[in-house]
């Protein structure tokens, strides 16, 4: 905790919990006050905490050892002070039975849908929420997953059946995201989606059109929804890694980053030099390759059918990287706790200094071929603009939080495994346009590149794992020689490693905005809370704010600038 | 036997030019395209076509059934029915009609009915939204593609497509009308909805607009008319502005199809390289730009010919 007590302290003497939380300042809050707290922490207090970054929550009542307050349930709020560089985690203890907050809507827009989320896996009710209802699961659903009594696997649930009846209660179901409009006669209703090629995936959007022109836009989110969150208290620490990966299906291990960030901070593990520089470079190439993709099917959705096809091309010029080092391509899973899986193998520095030598003017010859048309920008200047200030009341993080002009970036501002070490700027741009947005993107790409040379150039040597005996899965070399080493060795592998109790987050800048993970253990050899805060959700959720009043073909311009993955909006 | 000939000409041309475009676009898009059935893929278009052709024959149940089997034919037959006109060379041609000009224009206008009803009769959202930016691309591009041509109706005398090339024995049309030959080629473009005029059928907006809910031989009509279509905008640049038949050493029907086959790839370019605009800047760009200069290149043109 900081020396001088933290405002919140001062004004609330609020008890703060100092063991739990490692890096993050944490204070519990009467559910009776939080309300007045959250709005002084984002109106009041000099150097405001103007971005809720995260709102989720934890079902207790399985907690082995837990300190602070007893409570059954605990809803956490993760706010973000931009001026201060500065997080703090609110924390308030509910009952589970008929458990209720007051909502914070009325605070940030962006609450809407994380309380949603709340609500639908938790059961939690915020009381004055407009239009409290289920968001990733099926309006039809049963129970709230998260709650520790909510079966994790289909067997545990009885055998699913789809008779007629059910199945037209389900459609019917769907149509509760639709709305009478109030004006039949001139309004239209268009479900796009789930199944659009413009969507980029299951996602659906209801939309009300007056003409082409869109009078509102009701993004239908969960289609991808695959319970990852779940999945993470189920699986041993170890066995976690490869479903981080398939979070942000193009960012391959920028998404385990994070996750083994927090574990080793949960664990006191540090990592090798060696093992830090092949995650970054790995990382910055996932980085340039999901870029890539956004790059050509941006391009696509515009209408321009050739420049997908030269990404894709170099984007597999990528992969031919990281398969010849991980021996995957999109999904590695090669990050481990405390290093990586292996160390690199032989000639894997002509391959990536051919790939820095091959992209400059891959990319200079893609600005001329998309940036600078005059069709492209006539479809994308002034498309779906919004404001710093806008970008931060929605949550907005990543390339479209820097094309407002903010140069805020994880990697320079809180620079976490290892990047400190490295040379690079910090691309903005002013408008905050979908071309701005772009303008970013490519900008970043070239960033990436650089950081990548210098990896190259100064790949430190030593071990790829760090000596440590969480590390896993342990160094075999020493198992055969003596007895501790081998129980070690033997337990680490068969029930995955105890991470000791204890609270951790670590977000990242990842290739879509910031991912962040915050990890509950209870010193156990599962986590027993996963919570997985992607960029996508708050980006996909300010889609109608930014596309009322434009055009179809707007709202397929402002889709594709946002970037989203929507296994990173459902998880 | 000489319609017959021609049908069976242009038919066969538009299934090649489905081949020759996959094909070409592969070339620029770095990869391969069909390349499996028959030399060189060419057995690809047989293949496609003998699975269109053997599909399910359905109508939606929610589509008004009897517009909804006439648009495509509509499309497919007004078509075909402007290559009557064309004059391929001296002595092959369907009919000779003093109106050829005119009958062209009707049946492009005709086609674009064939468009809007399908959106319409297939009772759907997406196609709906389709047909109706096809009416109104096409009642904006109709506008100055007409005007676009009389420059050259001015300079020949008639509307006769033969008396036209004939015209043009001195010096090629595209000369002194390179206004004229532009807006007619972007008109042309927009007529037969091709990128970056391809709004009605926006992938990544409508799905595919105004066919979506088309199937089997019912969508093959509106695939093999899209080509036609291409086609016939390619042999009618080629007879009004670039001379038609006429050409030295090679005979008249291999320059004809030397400069046909030269715009076709030339659309195809097209295709390969812009984007698409949005809809509201298509129609201001027609109504701001294309019909003042094609109303302003048929004044100068009148001027200089009455001076």
């Amino acid at each position: 905790m900081e020396a001088p007590a933290h405002p919140i302290v001062q004004r609330f003497a609020a008890r703060a919990v100092a063991d739990e939380a490692r890096d993050v300042p944490t204070f519990w809050i009467d559910a009776a006050r939080i309300h007045e707290v959250l709005t002084f922490l984002k109106d009041e207090v000099e150097r405001p905490y103007r971005m809720l970054y995260d709102l989720t929550a934890i079902d207790e009542r399985m907690r082995r050892a837990a300190p602070g307050p007893p409570r059954e349930m605990t809803v956490v709020y993760h706010l973000l002070s931009l001026e201060r560089n500065q997080d703090v985690r609110l924390k308030v203890a509910v009952p589970s039975e008929a458990p209720a907050v007051p909502t914070a809507t009325d605070i940030w827009p962006s609450a809407s849908w994380y309380e949603r989320e709340v609500w639908d896996m938790f059961g939690v009710k915020f009381d004055g929420h407009p239009d409290l209802r289920r968001i990733l699961m099926p309006p039809t659903w049963r129970g709230h997953p998260l709650r520790k009594d909510h079966p994790a696997r289909a067997t545990e649930m009885g055998v699913f059946e789809l008779p007629d009846e059910r199945a037209q209660a389900e459609e019917e179901a769907m149509r509760s995201a639709e709305r009478e409009p109030t004006d039949s006669t001139r309004i239209l209703t268009l479900n796009l989606g789930p199944q659009h090629p413009g969507t980029h995936g299951v996602l659906r959007i209801v939309l009300d059109l007056d003409g082409e022109r869109i009078v509102d836009a009701r993004p239908d989110i969960g289609f991808h929804h695959r319970g990852a969150e779940k999945m993470g208290e189920r699986q041993s620490w170890h066995t976690f890694i490869p479903y981080t990966d398939r979070i942000d299906y193009l960012g391959g291990v920028v998404n385990e980053l994070p996750y083994l960030l927090a574990v080793e901070a949960l664990a006191g593990i540090e990592v090798p030099d060696r093992a830090k520089v092949i995650r970054i470079m790995l990382c910055e190439l996932f980085r340039i390759a999901s870029h890539l993709v956004w790059y050509g099917t941006f391009a696509q959705d515009l209408g321009a059918l050739s420049p997908v096809f030269y990404m894709f091309t170099d984007r597999e010029r990528a992969f031919q990287i990281v398969e010849a080092i991980c021996g995957a391509r999109m999904h590695p899973g090669w990050f481990r706790i405390g290093g990586v899986a292996q160390d690199l193998p032989r000639g894997w520095d002509g391959l990536v200094r051919e790939f820095c030598e091959h992209m400059p003017d891959r990319l200079r010859e893609y600005d001329r071929m998309v940036m600078k048309n005059p069709i492209f920008q006539a479809r994308t200047r002034g498309i779906g603009a919004y404001t710093t200030a806008q970008a931060i009341e929605w949550g907005v993080t990543g390339p479209g939080l820097r094309a407002t002009g903010l140069g805020w970036d994880f990697r320079k501002k809180r620079p976490y495994g290892g990047y400190d070490h490295f040379e690079f700027d910090i691309p903005t741009a002013a408008a905050g346009d979908s071309y701005a947005r772009a303008e970013v993107r490519v900008a970043e790409m070239w960033q990436s590149l650089r950081i990548i040379e210098q990896c190259v150039n100064d790949m430190p040597g030593g071990p790829v794992k760090a000596d440590h005996p969480l590390a896993t899965p342990p160094p075999k070399e020493r198992a055969l020689h003596d007895i501790e080493a081998l129980i070690t060795h033997f337990l680490g592998v068969s029930w995955g490693p105890v991470i000791p109790a204890g609270e951790a987050f670590c977000g990242v800048e990842a290739t879509k905005g910031s991912n962040g993970y915050y990890l509950v253990s209870d010193g156990d050899v599962h986590p027993y809370r996963v919570r997985i805060r992607t960029p996508s959700f708050p980006h996909m959720q300010m889609l109608p704010a930014i596309s009322r009043g434009l055009m179809v073909s707007d709202l397929v311009t402002i889709l594709g600038s946002i970037d989203f993955v929507l296994a990173d909006v459902d998880r | 036997m000489m319609p017959l000939a021609i049908l069976l000409g242009v038919v066969t041309f538009a299934g090649g030019l489905v081949w020759a475009e996959r094909r070409l676009l592969a070339l620029w898009q770095d990869r391969y395209g069909p390349n499996r059935v028959g030399p060189f893929g060419l057995l690809q278009v047989v293949a496609d076509a003998i699975k269109l052709l053997t599909k399910e024959d359905w109508v939606p149940p929610f589509a008004d059934r009897a517009l909804f089997v006439l648009a495509p034919a509509l499309v497919m037959v007004t078509a075909l029915l402007s290559f009557a006109v064309v004059p391929v060379a001296p002595g092959i041609g369907v009919v000779g009609s003093n109106v050829g000009l005119l009958f062209f224009l009707a049946m492009t206008s005709m086609g674009a009915w064939g468009v809007v009803l399908a959106g319409w009769a297939s009772n759907s959202k997406y196609s709906l939204l389709g047909g109706l930016r096809s009416a109104a691309q096409l009642l904006t591009y109709e506008a100055f593609m007409g005007l676009s041509l009389c420059g050259v109706v001015i300079l020949a005398g008639s509307f006769d497509l033969r008396e036209i090339v004939l015209a043009q024995r001195r010096v090629w049309f595209v000369v002194p009308q390179i206004v004229g030959c532009l807006t007619f080629l972007v008109a042309g473009l927009a007529a037969i909805h091709r990128l970056p005029f391809d709004l009605p059928e926006a992938e990544a907006e409508l799905v595919a607009g105004y066919h979506s809910e088309y199937s089997g031989m019912k969508f093959a009509m509106f695939f093999v008319a899209e080509y036609v279509g291409i086609t016939l905008i390619s042999a009618l640049s080629a007879v009004l502005f670039f001379g038609g038949w006429l050409g030295p050493v090679l005979p008249p029907i291999v320059w004809f199809f030397l400069k046909t086959s030269f715009f076709v790839g030339f659309f195809i370019l097209l295709r390969a390289a812009l984007p698409r605009p949005r809809f509201d800047q298509l129609m201001a760009f027609g109504w701001k730009v294309m019909l003042p200069v094609s109303l302003a290149n048929l004044l100068v043109t009148g001027a200089i010919v009455l001076s």
